[in-house]
């Protein structure tokens, strides 16, 4: 593999340096570095990051290729920046044995776009009832370290404080997809005064809530760590910033569309804002801003969840919950943290690499930019702007609720272990 | 007045007025011996009724029969609908039939405006009553009564219903009436008292305009119109609440609490009434209840609303109305 030199970049918004990259990693950072025998990328002040890792994806395969694939989504990904995605277990058939998450791992390896690491099922057919294998999908091929029933809650306290403790055994650990499934049935929407006019079904804060507190001590009481998917309420957050100060081993995730969008866009009745857990109100959104800008949310993940034209041209209630996100992801956060001054890039890369890498046990990735690491890589121009058209996404599906939007911000190369795959925006 | 009804929020106190008013002239029509206009000949109005409601959809029949639309009739059972066929599709199939209206009932809040606003069709578009979203006709018919009764017949002509004290009983949390209806009697000027157990009324109900009470009794009094909603057996399995006995005995409305309505005020319900639940039969067969008459009225004012909807091109009565756009 040749040498690429990428000159007068903002290593994580930092001072223009010149970062080297040979074969599949980082020779050198610095400045004034020697273009010899490289290929050059002009940087031109714009900010490289570690490349992105999302914790939360769907990629559809196997099942629902209708809406993606693993080469579609990770085309996606790399659009976006991300040299590793974690796919969800909700696919058909569900990702609850080692057979099923070694064929998506292998798939995410075949193509080469974005590292794929498979999450497991915790349990059987995502039914909540009867643990999955989880210690043959560790020592799968897969590697498999986390767990989620994602799209479900582990509602029933007793499997859930079993999962928690099993995946101690190999430091796995449990995502929850927190939602008290007796007091959502029939959600359609935030619970609160957009929904009490709309008359659609509640979805209120308190079902996530419960969940979570209810989670956060068993992690406690058992001694295991726990991760929060999608965290999407001001009380949630209070919960999370309170279980820390205790020293449980808890982590939170929070997805872009929650930092930027409300249960007031309902009100256009458009399914392109239907999604799991809902949209909430202008309140929530800030103090999620403000947990992911005191660390209280530890990353941002996607929920990248694509859905077929057609399960989104109907009625609200006929329609799928979900968005795409992993091209819009990066944009949106400079949106909402960046430009409103309340994360730097350098924390961006926290909350979107290093943390998310470490939470999955990404091993590669999430790693400091710096000589001797793999050329993981994301060149970002943040001076950009320009409203979003899904057109021209490399997802096969179209969902997005920006559509027309005006986002800062574009991702013009991607770097997985050397190799480009995104150069001047275009997939390579 | 918009193109479509959707709402009763997205109607002004003009609009609201002006209907109520045409509504008048359109029930004249009734008292001739041939009842009928000629207002709509040639259009094509079509019933689009995803949810069974047999009342709804005969009054519709009737006003549109009246104003001599050519009606087209469609029911969801035993349609292309069951057979997994979607409400863009049926409604685009029905468009190129040539309609020009579409009366659309449908389970889903929100499918009238969807059907209204997603660029699927150009026809006008009225609500009959989307999930548990709004009920446009309803809450207009339901003024109209109001109006008739409280203010007079012509007494109320270009009149709202400003000062009057209206009280709404029951399964609010699930009643695209009520909705309607605070909206619609708000525009008009009423101060609305919702009253229900507390398990049947909407969280976010606070920004609402219109008052919250628990105790069926103490507001009685204070009521010129008190409306009583449909409560569905049901929702005591749901634990909304404990036995069909307790809730007629805390908010049903029999002879003793009819008694401490001042005179004048009348008892209205948009039917079907569970006679024996929120209403007793010595009260839904008073004098004082409106039962009958809302069902009248509601074939002028869906005449009213066709008629100002599709821009009829003859004058309704002696009534001079002013231009929509």
């Amino acid at each position: 593999m040749s040498k690429v030199l990428i000159r007068g970049a903002k290593v994580l918004g930092g001072a223009p340096q010149d970062v080297l990259i040979d074969g599949a990693q980082i020779e050198a950072v610095g400045s004034g570095l020697s273009a010899e025998g490289a290929e050059v990328v002009e940087a031109d002040g714009k900010v490289l990051l570690p490349g992105l890792v999302d914790l939360h994806t769907h990629l559809r395969e196997p099942g629902r290729e209708d809406s993606e694939t693993v080469l579609t989504g990770t085309r996606a990904a790399a659009s976006g920046g991300y040299t590793a995605v974690f796919a969800m277990a909700n696919t058909f058939p569900v990702a609850d044995t080692a057979g099923v998450v070694e064929q998506v791992y292998r798939l995410g390896r075949q193509h080469g776009y974005c590292d794929v690491q498979p999450i497991g099922a915790v349990t059987v057919g995502l039914e909540g009832r009867k643990l999955a294998e989880l210690g043959a999908m560790h020592e799968s091929a897969a590697g498999v370290t986390v767990f989620s029933d994602d799209g479900k809650c582990v509602d029933d306290a007793v499997i859930m404080r079993r999962a928690l403790e099993y995946v101690k055994a190999f430091g796995g650990v449990v995502a929850q997809h927190a939602q008290e499934p007796r007091l959502t049935e029939g959600a359609q929407m935030n619970e609160g005064v957009v929904s009490a006019e709309l008359g659609l079904g509640g979805w209120p804060a308190v079902a996530e809530e419960s969940i979570i507190a209810r989670d956060v001590l068993l992690a406690e009481h058992v001694g295991s760590r726990v991760h929060i998917c999608h965290l999407s309420t001001a009380g949630s957050v209070e919960i999370v910033r309170w279980a820390k100060s205790r020293g449980i081993d808890v982590t939170a995730e929070v997805t872009p569309h929650h930092l930027l969008l409300t249960d007031e866009l309902v009100r256009t009745y458009n399914p392109v804002y239907k999604v799991n857990p809902p949209l909430r109100t202008e309140r929530d959104v800030y103090a999620l801003r403000e947990a992911l800008a005191d660390g209280t949310i530890d990353i941002v993940a996607t929920d990248h969840a694509p859905h077929p034209h057609e399960d989104k041209d109907c009625e609200w209630a006929a329609a799928a919950m979900g968005m795409v996100g992993l091209e819009t992801a990066l944009s949106v956060v400079q949106e909402t943290m960046v430009e409103t001054g309340l994360l730097d890039w350098a924390q961006v890369a926290e909350r979107m690499s290093f943390q998310p890498a470490r939470i999955g046990r990404a091993n590669g990735h999430g790693r400091p930019v710096s000589a001797g690491e793999p050329a993981n890589l994301t060149l970002v121009d943040t001076a950009y702007r320009g409203s979003v058209d899904p057109a021209g996404f490399a997802s096969r599906s179209r969902n997005t609720p920006y559509e027309g939007r005006e986002l800062p911000g574009r991702v013009t190369h991607t770097w997985l272990r050397g190799k480009a795959t995104l150069v001047d925006g275009k997939l390579t | 007045m918009q193109r479509h009804l959707i709402s009763a929020a997205d109607l002004t106190r003009d609009d609201a007025v002006l209907i109520l008013d045409t509504a008048e002239e359109m029930a004249r029509v009734a008292d001739r011996p041939i009842k009928k206009l000629p207002t709509l000949r040639g259009r094509t109005v079509v019933n689009l009724f995803f949810e069974d409601s047999t009342r709804t959809r005969i009054s519709f029949e009737a006003a549109e029969k009246r104003l001599s639309a050519d009606v087209i009739n469609f029911s969801a059972k035993g349609s292309s609908v069951s057979k997994g066929e979607s409400l863009k599709d049926t409604a685009q199939t029905l468009e190129a039939m040539g309609v020009d209206a579409v009366v659309i009932r449908h389970g889903a809040s929100g499918a009238p405006y969807r059907l209204a606003n997603s660029g699927w069709i150009d026809a006008a578009v009225i609500n009959a009553g989307d999930g548990t979203h709004q009920h446009p006709t309803q809450a207009l018919l339901d003024a109209f009564t109001m109006r008739r009764r409280l203010v007079g017949r012509d007494a109320g002509i270009g009149q709202d219903l400003a000062g009057k004290r209206i009280t709404i009983v029951g399964d609010i949390l699930h009643s695209r009436v009520a909705r309607s209806n605070v909206d619609l009697l708000h525009t008009l000027g009423a101060h609305v008292t919702l009253v229900a157990p507390p398990t049947l009324v909407p969280v976010g109900v606070g920004t609402w305009p219109c008052e919250v009470s628990y105790d069926l009794d103490s507001t009685l009094p204070k009521s010129d119109a008190v409306m009583m909603l449909r409560v569905q057996r049901e929702r005591m399995n749901a634990a909304f609440f404990p036995t069909e006995r307790e809730y007629a005995r805390r908010y049903g409305l029999d002879g003793d609490r009819m008694a401490r309505m001042p005179e004048h005020a009348i008892v209205m319900h948009p039917g079907p009434m569970v006679r024996g639940m929120e209403i007793t039969a010595e009260v839904a067969d008073s004098e004082r209840c409106t039962v009958v008459e809302q069902v009248a009225n509601g074939v002028s004012i869906r005449m009213a609303v066709l008629y100002l909807l599709l821009g009829g091109n003859e004058p309704a009565g002696s009534h001079t109305r002013t231009e929509e756009k």
